[in-house]
């Protein structure tokens, strides 16, 4: 028992049936970690990613809303209608909105502006579930995809983007909520885990480059492709903080503060997750 | 006797259904989704591999180790999706069933391998929990059994 | 309406490796939406795939087959540039076809 920590032995006690797979754990991690990374492996050819994808690149060159143009002219980052490489370099302090914007405040923008669509037209259903298809997690796919092997080069030149990183920094340190929680807890130690689920250290270089690499993923559990978004408002929800609105300014400043750790790294995904 | 009878009737019906069909296929006057019978509804709902090839019209199937898993996982992190691959090493295998014991209902699906094709089938299934899972080899109108256990550390039927 | 089918086929030696992924719900009938209410079966009972009119693969499917499938198979006989259809039919009657050419 001696790698659980008081957070994580806190997280614990949350889910019942951690106990009883932590004894195993002691006993045999390292045989399960290894037939857990077959599994995993044997997943990665066949991603159901794809199929957002194909939509996603449908959905970025149809014309549509009120104004019936395409999102062929946005401006991801790289210039207007440039996608590849376009994650790479996000967020990203954005004249035109003048605030930082991460990949889905960006599609959000864009559908607002060029195609016309309302605010909460353009944030409705950020998140699909079974048959309620989400606009966003297609555009994600998409766009997300054409930056695969690209190397994460997200710049801190102008003071907004360095004042999101240090907002994202204090937020990730940030202990709140009835559980007095921070992303910290969970995510600032080596060798955690919550039941089967090994915890990335994202204070670490080398777990922190690996874990914001591969979102977006298509969760298995959620039979769905899921977006950094939905990452960071499943964690707010996991930690019983108030739910984190989409690409608000605290969801693009923990994003800023996780991308920028993430430089150097190639960009892999979509993926799929468990 | 009945289910003797009837798998001779399906299997001379697609016999001879193949050649005109290809036919009509290519005259492209039919579609190719039409070439099957009907959905098999004993075998679907039946439990253990007993009740399954019953359900398929088979007697007792011999265990065998002629049988490859390929990438097939010893554990699944989610039982939503399991890959499972089977390659039947028998010679003349002409169906390929995957079964997961302690589902609700144990069979997942059935490969029918025509002459010319691999009998070498992947794909994925749900598993609620931690079970055997069978591999049924149809050869050379005989049946025989392949088994491993997968773990599954979180139940994929909807939780 | 449902989604295409992602359908990959490429010669590798003297066979042709198909890789499919299907977009479709595969629902057991056995789980409960947020309000309570049991949500209907709705998966793929039948598959076929054929290649010059031939069926190089046929499968019946239950519920238990995960969402969004996936099915990887091979067969010898196709050249590049052949044409690969993968149909299937599910158990509300609701039917797909795709075509993919052989690389």
């Amino acid at each position: 028992m001696g790698q659980w920590t008081k957070g994580a032995a806190v997280a614990a006690m949350l889910c019942s049936a951690c106990f009883a797979a932590g004894a195993t754990w002691a006993q045999s991690g390292d045989a399960t970690i290894k037939k857990i990374e077959e599994y995993r492996q044997a997943l990665a050819g066949g991603n159901p990613a794809e199929l957002w994808e194909a939509r996603g690149e449908e959905m970025w060159k149809k014309k549509t809303g009120p104004k019936n143009v395409s999102l062929e002219t946005c401006d991801l980052g790289l210039g207007a209608g440039k996608v590849a490489g376009a994650y790479a370099v996000l967020p990203k302090y954005f004249a035109d909105a003048g605030r930082v914007m991460d990949l889905e405040a960006r599609i959000v923008h864009c559908r607002m502006t060029i195609q016309g669509l309302s605010a909460a037209d353009a944030k409705k259903q950020p998140f699909g579930s079974g048959t309620t298809r989400s606009d966003n997690e297609a555009l994600v796919a998409f766009i997300t995809s054409e930056s695969k092997g690209v190397k994460m080069n997200v710049a801190m030149s102008h003071p907004k983007e360095r004042e999101m990183f240090e907002m994202g920094k204090k937020m990730f340190f940030f202990r709140g909520g009835p559980h007095d929680f921070s992303c910290a807890t969970c995510h600032s130690e080596t060798g955690k885990r919550i039941r089967l689920q090994d915890l990335p250290n994202l204070t670490e270089t080398k777990d922190a480059q690996r874990a914001y690499t591969t979102w977006p993923a298509y969760r298995v559990s959620q039979g769905e492709l899921r977006t950094f978004q939905w990452r960071l408002n499943d964690c707010f929800r996991q930690q019983r903080f108030p739910e984190l609105d989409f690409t608000s300014e605290a969801s693009v400043a923990i994003t800023m503060f996780l991308a920028r750790n993430a430089n150097g790294a190639e960009f892999n995904a979509p993926s799929i997750k468990r | 006797m009945q289910a003797v009878n009837h798998m001779r009737r399906k299997a001379l019906k697609q016999g001879s259904a193949l050649s005109i069909f290809g036919l009509f296929v290519n005259a492209g006057l039919v579609s190719p989704s039409f070439a099957q019978s009907a959905w098999n509804q004993a075998a679907f709902s039946a439990k253990g591999v007993a009740d399954v090839v019953k359900g398929l019209g088979g007697a007792a199937p011999t265990p065998t180790k002629d049988v490859s898993w390929g990438s097939t996982p010893e554990i699944a992190e989610n039982g939503a999706v399991v890959p499972v691959a089977v390659e039947s090493k028998i010679p003349k295998t002409e169906s390929i069933s995957i079964l997961v014991e302690k589902n609700p209902s144990s069979l997942t699906a059935s490969f029918t391998i025509p002459a010319g094709t691999d009998p070498n089938v992947s794909t994925r299934v749900k598993m609620g929990e931690t079970s055997m899972v069978h591999a049924l080899i149809k050869a050379d109108g005989k049946y025989y059994v392949a088994s491993r256990e997968i773990k599954v550390t979180l139940g994929g039927c909807g939780g | 309406m449902s989604d295409p089918m992602r359908i990959r086929a490429k010669v590798e030696g003297d066979k042709t490796v198909v890789r499919v992924l299907m977009s479709h719900e595969m629902e057991t009938g056995q789980r409960k939406d947020s309000t309570g209410k049991t949500v209907p079966a709705h998966f793929i009972q039948q598959v076929t795939a054929t290649h010059n009119g031939k069926t190089v693969l046929s499968a019946q499917w239950g519920p238990a087959i995960s969402k969004n499938p996936y099915l990887q198979f091979q067969f010898a006989g196709a050249k590049v540039g052949d044409k690969l259809q993968v149909s299937w039919v599910d158990n509300k009657g609701e039917k797909r076809t795709d075509e993919a050419t052989i690389n």
